[in-house]
């Protein structure tokens, strides 16, 4: 103990795997590989927790804080206020300190300069140097290892397996031993350390517990990458933005692994990083017209870039899927930081009278799932789909079910074949031949001479021959609007948690997922009995309609300023207009149960 | 040297090595001006791809938009074509051709296409060395949009709605071989016999072949003292803006021999100065392909013919290591990886 620690403190009842805990690093010190150890290891012990990143806009230098929130009730949301924090940036020291709850935890470096200012806070010093030190890392990789001393003092004072952290390490460093071999030293002489030199005063416990079976951790991103793959994704096209760049990273990291032919040894999927997003569009455009299964992602500004493409690929009819990982804007905005404000802007992409498909999904399983379903539908239904995460969810670690292998063969869509052509003796590229205004393609290369169409983004007639009829042009575009209404019968429905005789309804959509669901548990507590419905998709099934009209009061939450959901809600059942309300904020962060709660509360007390 | 000018050659009849006939490779009516450079170039195209007995089924044209973009639907009906995006011909190829490694692809595209909206496009689709023939039809003006100057203007040329072009013009050949093109080439449209050389040749290169093919524009080319120069009465300055009235005009026709300089007559009357590379020009040598270029550009003439060959550099598909079948045709079980492979990935995730 050092002198700077409080001499006593009462020591409080256990409270066991019910924690928030935030560690302050700073950027590009390596605290990743830390603090994914460190919630990884929580998840394997089979506690429910989840961990956010929040991170700034640069590589190296400013402050970073991770928040990991352990839950045996598993409520993972955001928690506004950390009961520990692992302090080992400086500059944020101060008001790191001053942000902790009352009673709470403070691991910090022993030879600080900063002051211990608050009196309720219970302190652990890390001689992180000496600990370094003492294990003698490789000089090029010392900064990064000295991360890994708190977490095993951590560890230590909280009571985390080490060998669960072994185990964290081993799936972050996909099996390197080495690497986890001079990571695990650290930790070992830190905890050694801990063990020998601090003496227990908080009341925070890990336990082991049964919380977590069967189900895995994994980030959104790469959940969808993963969901392309089994999706059958055959051509792929990006550009890097954060916080979508790991997507398509992540397909070029799996797609040697998943999709190699075993005879050629080639594989069957083509990533290229575009020139920018514009040309990342216009591949994904040129490959789905062409017939494979193709893709692009991106994030805000890059779906700017994106909507000549989007209209395009909406009036031409070509199948694509566009992955937009929100993060906050107008303009470059907070790349860094989560949002939800792309939805007006995707539902309508393209000048002209354009609607795009949505799809929202509110999981890591989701995005896996999502992720080969969005194919099958933008071949079905020859259109763009768009697939709306956002940062929080494709960036940060979620836990989840296993992903379920696709339930169904692909959907190619409606396309003829040489040997159609010869029986059918007749091609029109945009006749609406089944009334359900999906037309038949052909792809490039159909070795008969009936096969060939102009693809064109001008005005056509069923021949996809140029035309400025007005016929052709209404015709053309009120069957384009017949086949998305037919969408809203395919896309996947909501989720519902109906309450019998609750008249307030909740909708949402996307990560905000947990923060409702424990905000709802906050409600009932004060009385306030919530029923919810989590949209999955633009246009909505008709259980929203319903859900709609069961319900007095409609709260639409939403990670945006303008309550974009809430309009497009107006707009789809303007008999119904007056119900809704909005609860609609953003200031980067994800949301938590608690404003949820508070948001719900204060609008009730108007009533 | 004079040039002679001749109406257009006609057609042997005859089928070719895989039995089609020169209607097989016929596209609709054009609707370009008559005369009008392009014309002459599409008929090029599709007497090259006859001759080289390609089937159009298993060919994709690709275009932007602008008069030339336009031109892809008066070939080949029976090729599947993308008629995309203003500049974004370049990566609807990528795409395209990657998802179909077993199609030719050609693309026609304009000088506002390519040296202006698509110039970044262009030059990475030759950078990552696509498998495509890729033509401009260089007239140096919008034509759709009436006759505005575009990046390959002349400096110095003048337009009456919008004065004396204070700008250098962008050299298409240069940008590609910047962008270390493997088939560089110049021509003129009213040179078919090069042209369709020259398309031939690009035709059978594997990776990208970029044409810049000067194609006059016979309704808004009162250009003043350019390298595509003439001397233009005022009277007739007026008339050519009035776009309401098209002249027709017989196709330019010209013939000259390799290493020979000759000075061709435009519609308006303004003289074209042509040079055709000699036959013992050596088109592998990189330096010499760019001084070249920029000797022609100092001598304010066109510099005609194969100027830049190089053929040892992979395509985007090498590089790519992808399956010899076309990834647009591969069956599910291709795509789709095992259930077992899932259940294996899962339980690294713990």
């Amino acid at each position: 103990m050092t002198e700077r620690n409080p001499a006593s403190q009462a020591t409080a009842p256990a409270i066991v795997n019910e924690f928030s805990m935030v560690v302050a690093t700073v950027n590009g010190s390596g605290s990743q590989t830390a603090n994914v150890s460190l919630l990884r290891a929580l998840f394997r012990m089979g506690i429910p927790v989840s961990g956010k990143n929040l991170f700034p806009s640069n590589i190296q230098g400013l402050a970073t804080w991770f928040a990991i929130r352990a839950s045996a009730k598993g409520y993972l949301a955001r928690k506004e206020t950390a009961d520990i924090l692992i302090s080992v940036n400086p500059i944020t020291f101060a008001e790191d300190l001053a942000a902790l709850a009352p009673g709470g935890v403070c691991f910090y470096p022993e030879n600080t300069s900063q002051p211990l200012s608050r009196q309720d806070v219970i302190y652990y010093p890390m001689p992180i140097q000496q600990l370094v030190k003492q294990i003698d890392p490789p000089k090029a990789l010392r900064d990064y290892i000295a991360n890994m001393a708190y977490v095993g003092v951590v560890a230590q004072v909280l009571g985390i397996e080490r060998q669960e952290i072994r185990e964290a390490l081993n799936v972050h460093f996909r099996g390197r031993a080495s690497a986890v071999d001079l990571n695990m030293k650290m930790v070992e002489a830190a905890a050694e350390w801990a063990r020998l030199n601090l003496t227990k005063q908080d009341p925070y416990q890990v336990r082991r517990g049964d919380g977590t079976r069967g189900q895995i951790m994994i980030d959104g991103n790469t959940a969808a990458a993963l969901g392309a793959i089994y999706g059958g994704v055959g051509f792929a096209a990006w550009y890097p933005i954060t916080p979508a760049s790991s997507l398509a990273e992540e397909l070029s990291e799996y797609i040697p692994r998943l999709r190699r032919d075993p005879e050629s040894g080639k594989v069957t999927c083509a990533v290229v990083q575009a020139e920018d997003e514009i040309a990342a569009a216009g591949m994904a455009v040129g490959a789905g017209w062409a017939g494979a299964r193709a893709m692009t992602s991106t994030s805000g500004p890059g779906l700017s870039l994106m909507a000549e493409f989007a209209g395009l690929a909406f009036f031409a009819e070509i199948p694509v899927v566009i992955w937009d990982v929100q993060r906050i804007g107008p303009a470059t905005g907070l790349p860094t930081r989560t949002s939800q404000g792309d939805i007006l802007f995707a539902r309508f992409l393209g000048h002209g009278d354009t609607k795009q498909v949505l799809l929202l999904p509110g999981s890591a399983a989701e995005c896996f799932e999502f992720g080969w379903q969005a194919f099958d539908l933008a071949e079905h239904l020859q259109t763009p789909i768009f697939v709306l995460s956002d940062l929080d969810l494709g960036m940060n670690a979620w836990m989840s079910e296993p992903f379920q292998y696709p339930d169904r063969p692909m959907d190619r869509g409606k396309i003829l074949t040489a040997e159609d052509l010869e029986r059918l003796g007749a091609f029109a590229r945009y006749r609406d031949v089944d009334g359900d205004g999906i037309t038949y393609r052909t792809l490039p290369g159909t070795d008969h001479p009936l096969a060939a169409y102009f693809n064109r983004g001008t005005g056509h007639d069923e021949t996809a021959t140029y035309s400025e009829r007005p016929e052709d042009w209404e015709g053309n575009l009120k069957r384009i609007w017949r086949k998305l209404e037919h969408a809203r019968t395919l896309v996947p429905g909501p989720i519902l948690q109906p309450v019998a005789g609750a008249s307030i309804g909740l909708i949402a959509f996307g990560s905000t997922d947990p923060a409702i669901r424990e905000g709802r548990v906050l409600l009932e507590a004060e009385g306030v009995r919530t029923s919810y419905l989590r949209l999955r998709a633009v246009p909505f099934s008709d259980e929203v309609e319903r859900f709609v009209r069961q319900h007095e009061r409609i709260y639409v939450v939403e990670m945006n300023a303008g309550g974009q959901m809430r309009q497009l809600l107006q707009i789809e059942y303007p008999d119904q207009a007056a119900k809704f309300r909005s609860l609609a904020h953003i200031d980067g962060l994800p949301l938590s149960a608690h404003w949820v709660a508070e948001a719900v509360l204060a609008e009730e007390w108007r009533v | 040297m004079a040039a002679s000018v001749q109406s257009q050659a006609s057609r042997p009849s005859g089928v070719n090595s895989i039995g089609l006939e020169r209607s097989d490779y016929k596209g609709l009516p054009t609707t370009l001006c008559q005369g009008c450079g392009h014309n002459s170039i599409s008929s090029q195209i599709m007497a090259a791809c006859f001759e080289m007995s390609i089937k159009p089924e298993k060919m994709i044209k690709f275009s932007g938009i602008g008069c030339s973009s336009k031109s892809t639907a008066y070939i080949m009906s029976r090729s599947h074509a993308f008629n995309g995006l203003h500049g974004r011909m370049p990566p609807i190829a990528t795409g395209a051709l990657l998802a179909n490694r077993a199609l030719k692809g050609i693309g026609v595209s304009g000088d506002g296409d390519t040296a202006s909206i698509g110039l970044g496009h262009f030059k990475h689709l030759v950078r990552r060395n696509v498998p495509v023939v890729y033509i401009v039809e260089n007239n140096g003006v919008y034509g759709l949009t009436k006759g505005q100057f575009s990046a390959t203007a002349d400096k110095g040329q003048v337009i009456k709605s919008q004065g004396e072009n204070p700008f250098l013009p962008v050299d298409i050949c240069m940008e590609a071989l910047a962008a270390n093109c493997g088939f560089v080439a110049r021509s003129f449209a009213g040179d078919p016999r090069q042209v369709k050389e020259l398309i031939k040749a690009a035709l059978a290169f594997k990776g990208t072949a970029v044409l810049d093919i000067i194609s006059p524009c016979v309704t808004f080319n009162n250009h003043d003292e350019s390298t595509k120069s003439y001397t233009w009465g005022k009277e007739h300055e007026d008339a050519l803006q009035d776009v309401t009235l098209v002249p027709v005009r017989e196709d330019i026709r010209v013939e000259y021999e390799p290493g020979q300089v000759t000075s061709v007559e435009m519609h308006d009357g303004s003289k074209l100065v042509l040079e055709k590379l000699s036959r013992d020009y050596n088109p592998t040598d990189r330096g010499a392909a760019l001084a070249l270029l920029e000797e022609a550009r100092s001598r304010q003439l066109l510099i005609t013919g194969l100027i830049y060959i190089n053929d040892e550099q992979p395509t985007l598909v090498d590089v790519q290591e992808i399956v010899d079948t076309p990834l647009a045709l591969l069956p599910a079980e291709a795509l789709r990886p095992s259930r077992q492979s899932l259940d294996d990935l899962m339980a690294q995730f713990r």
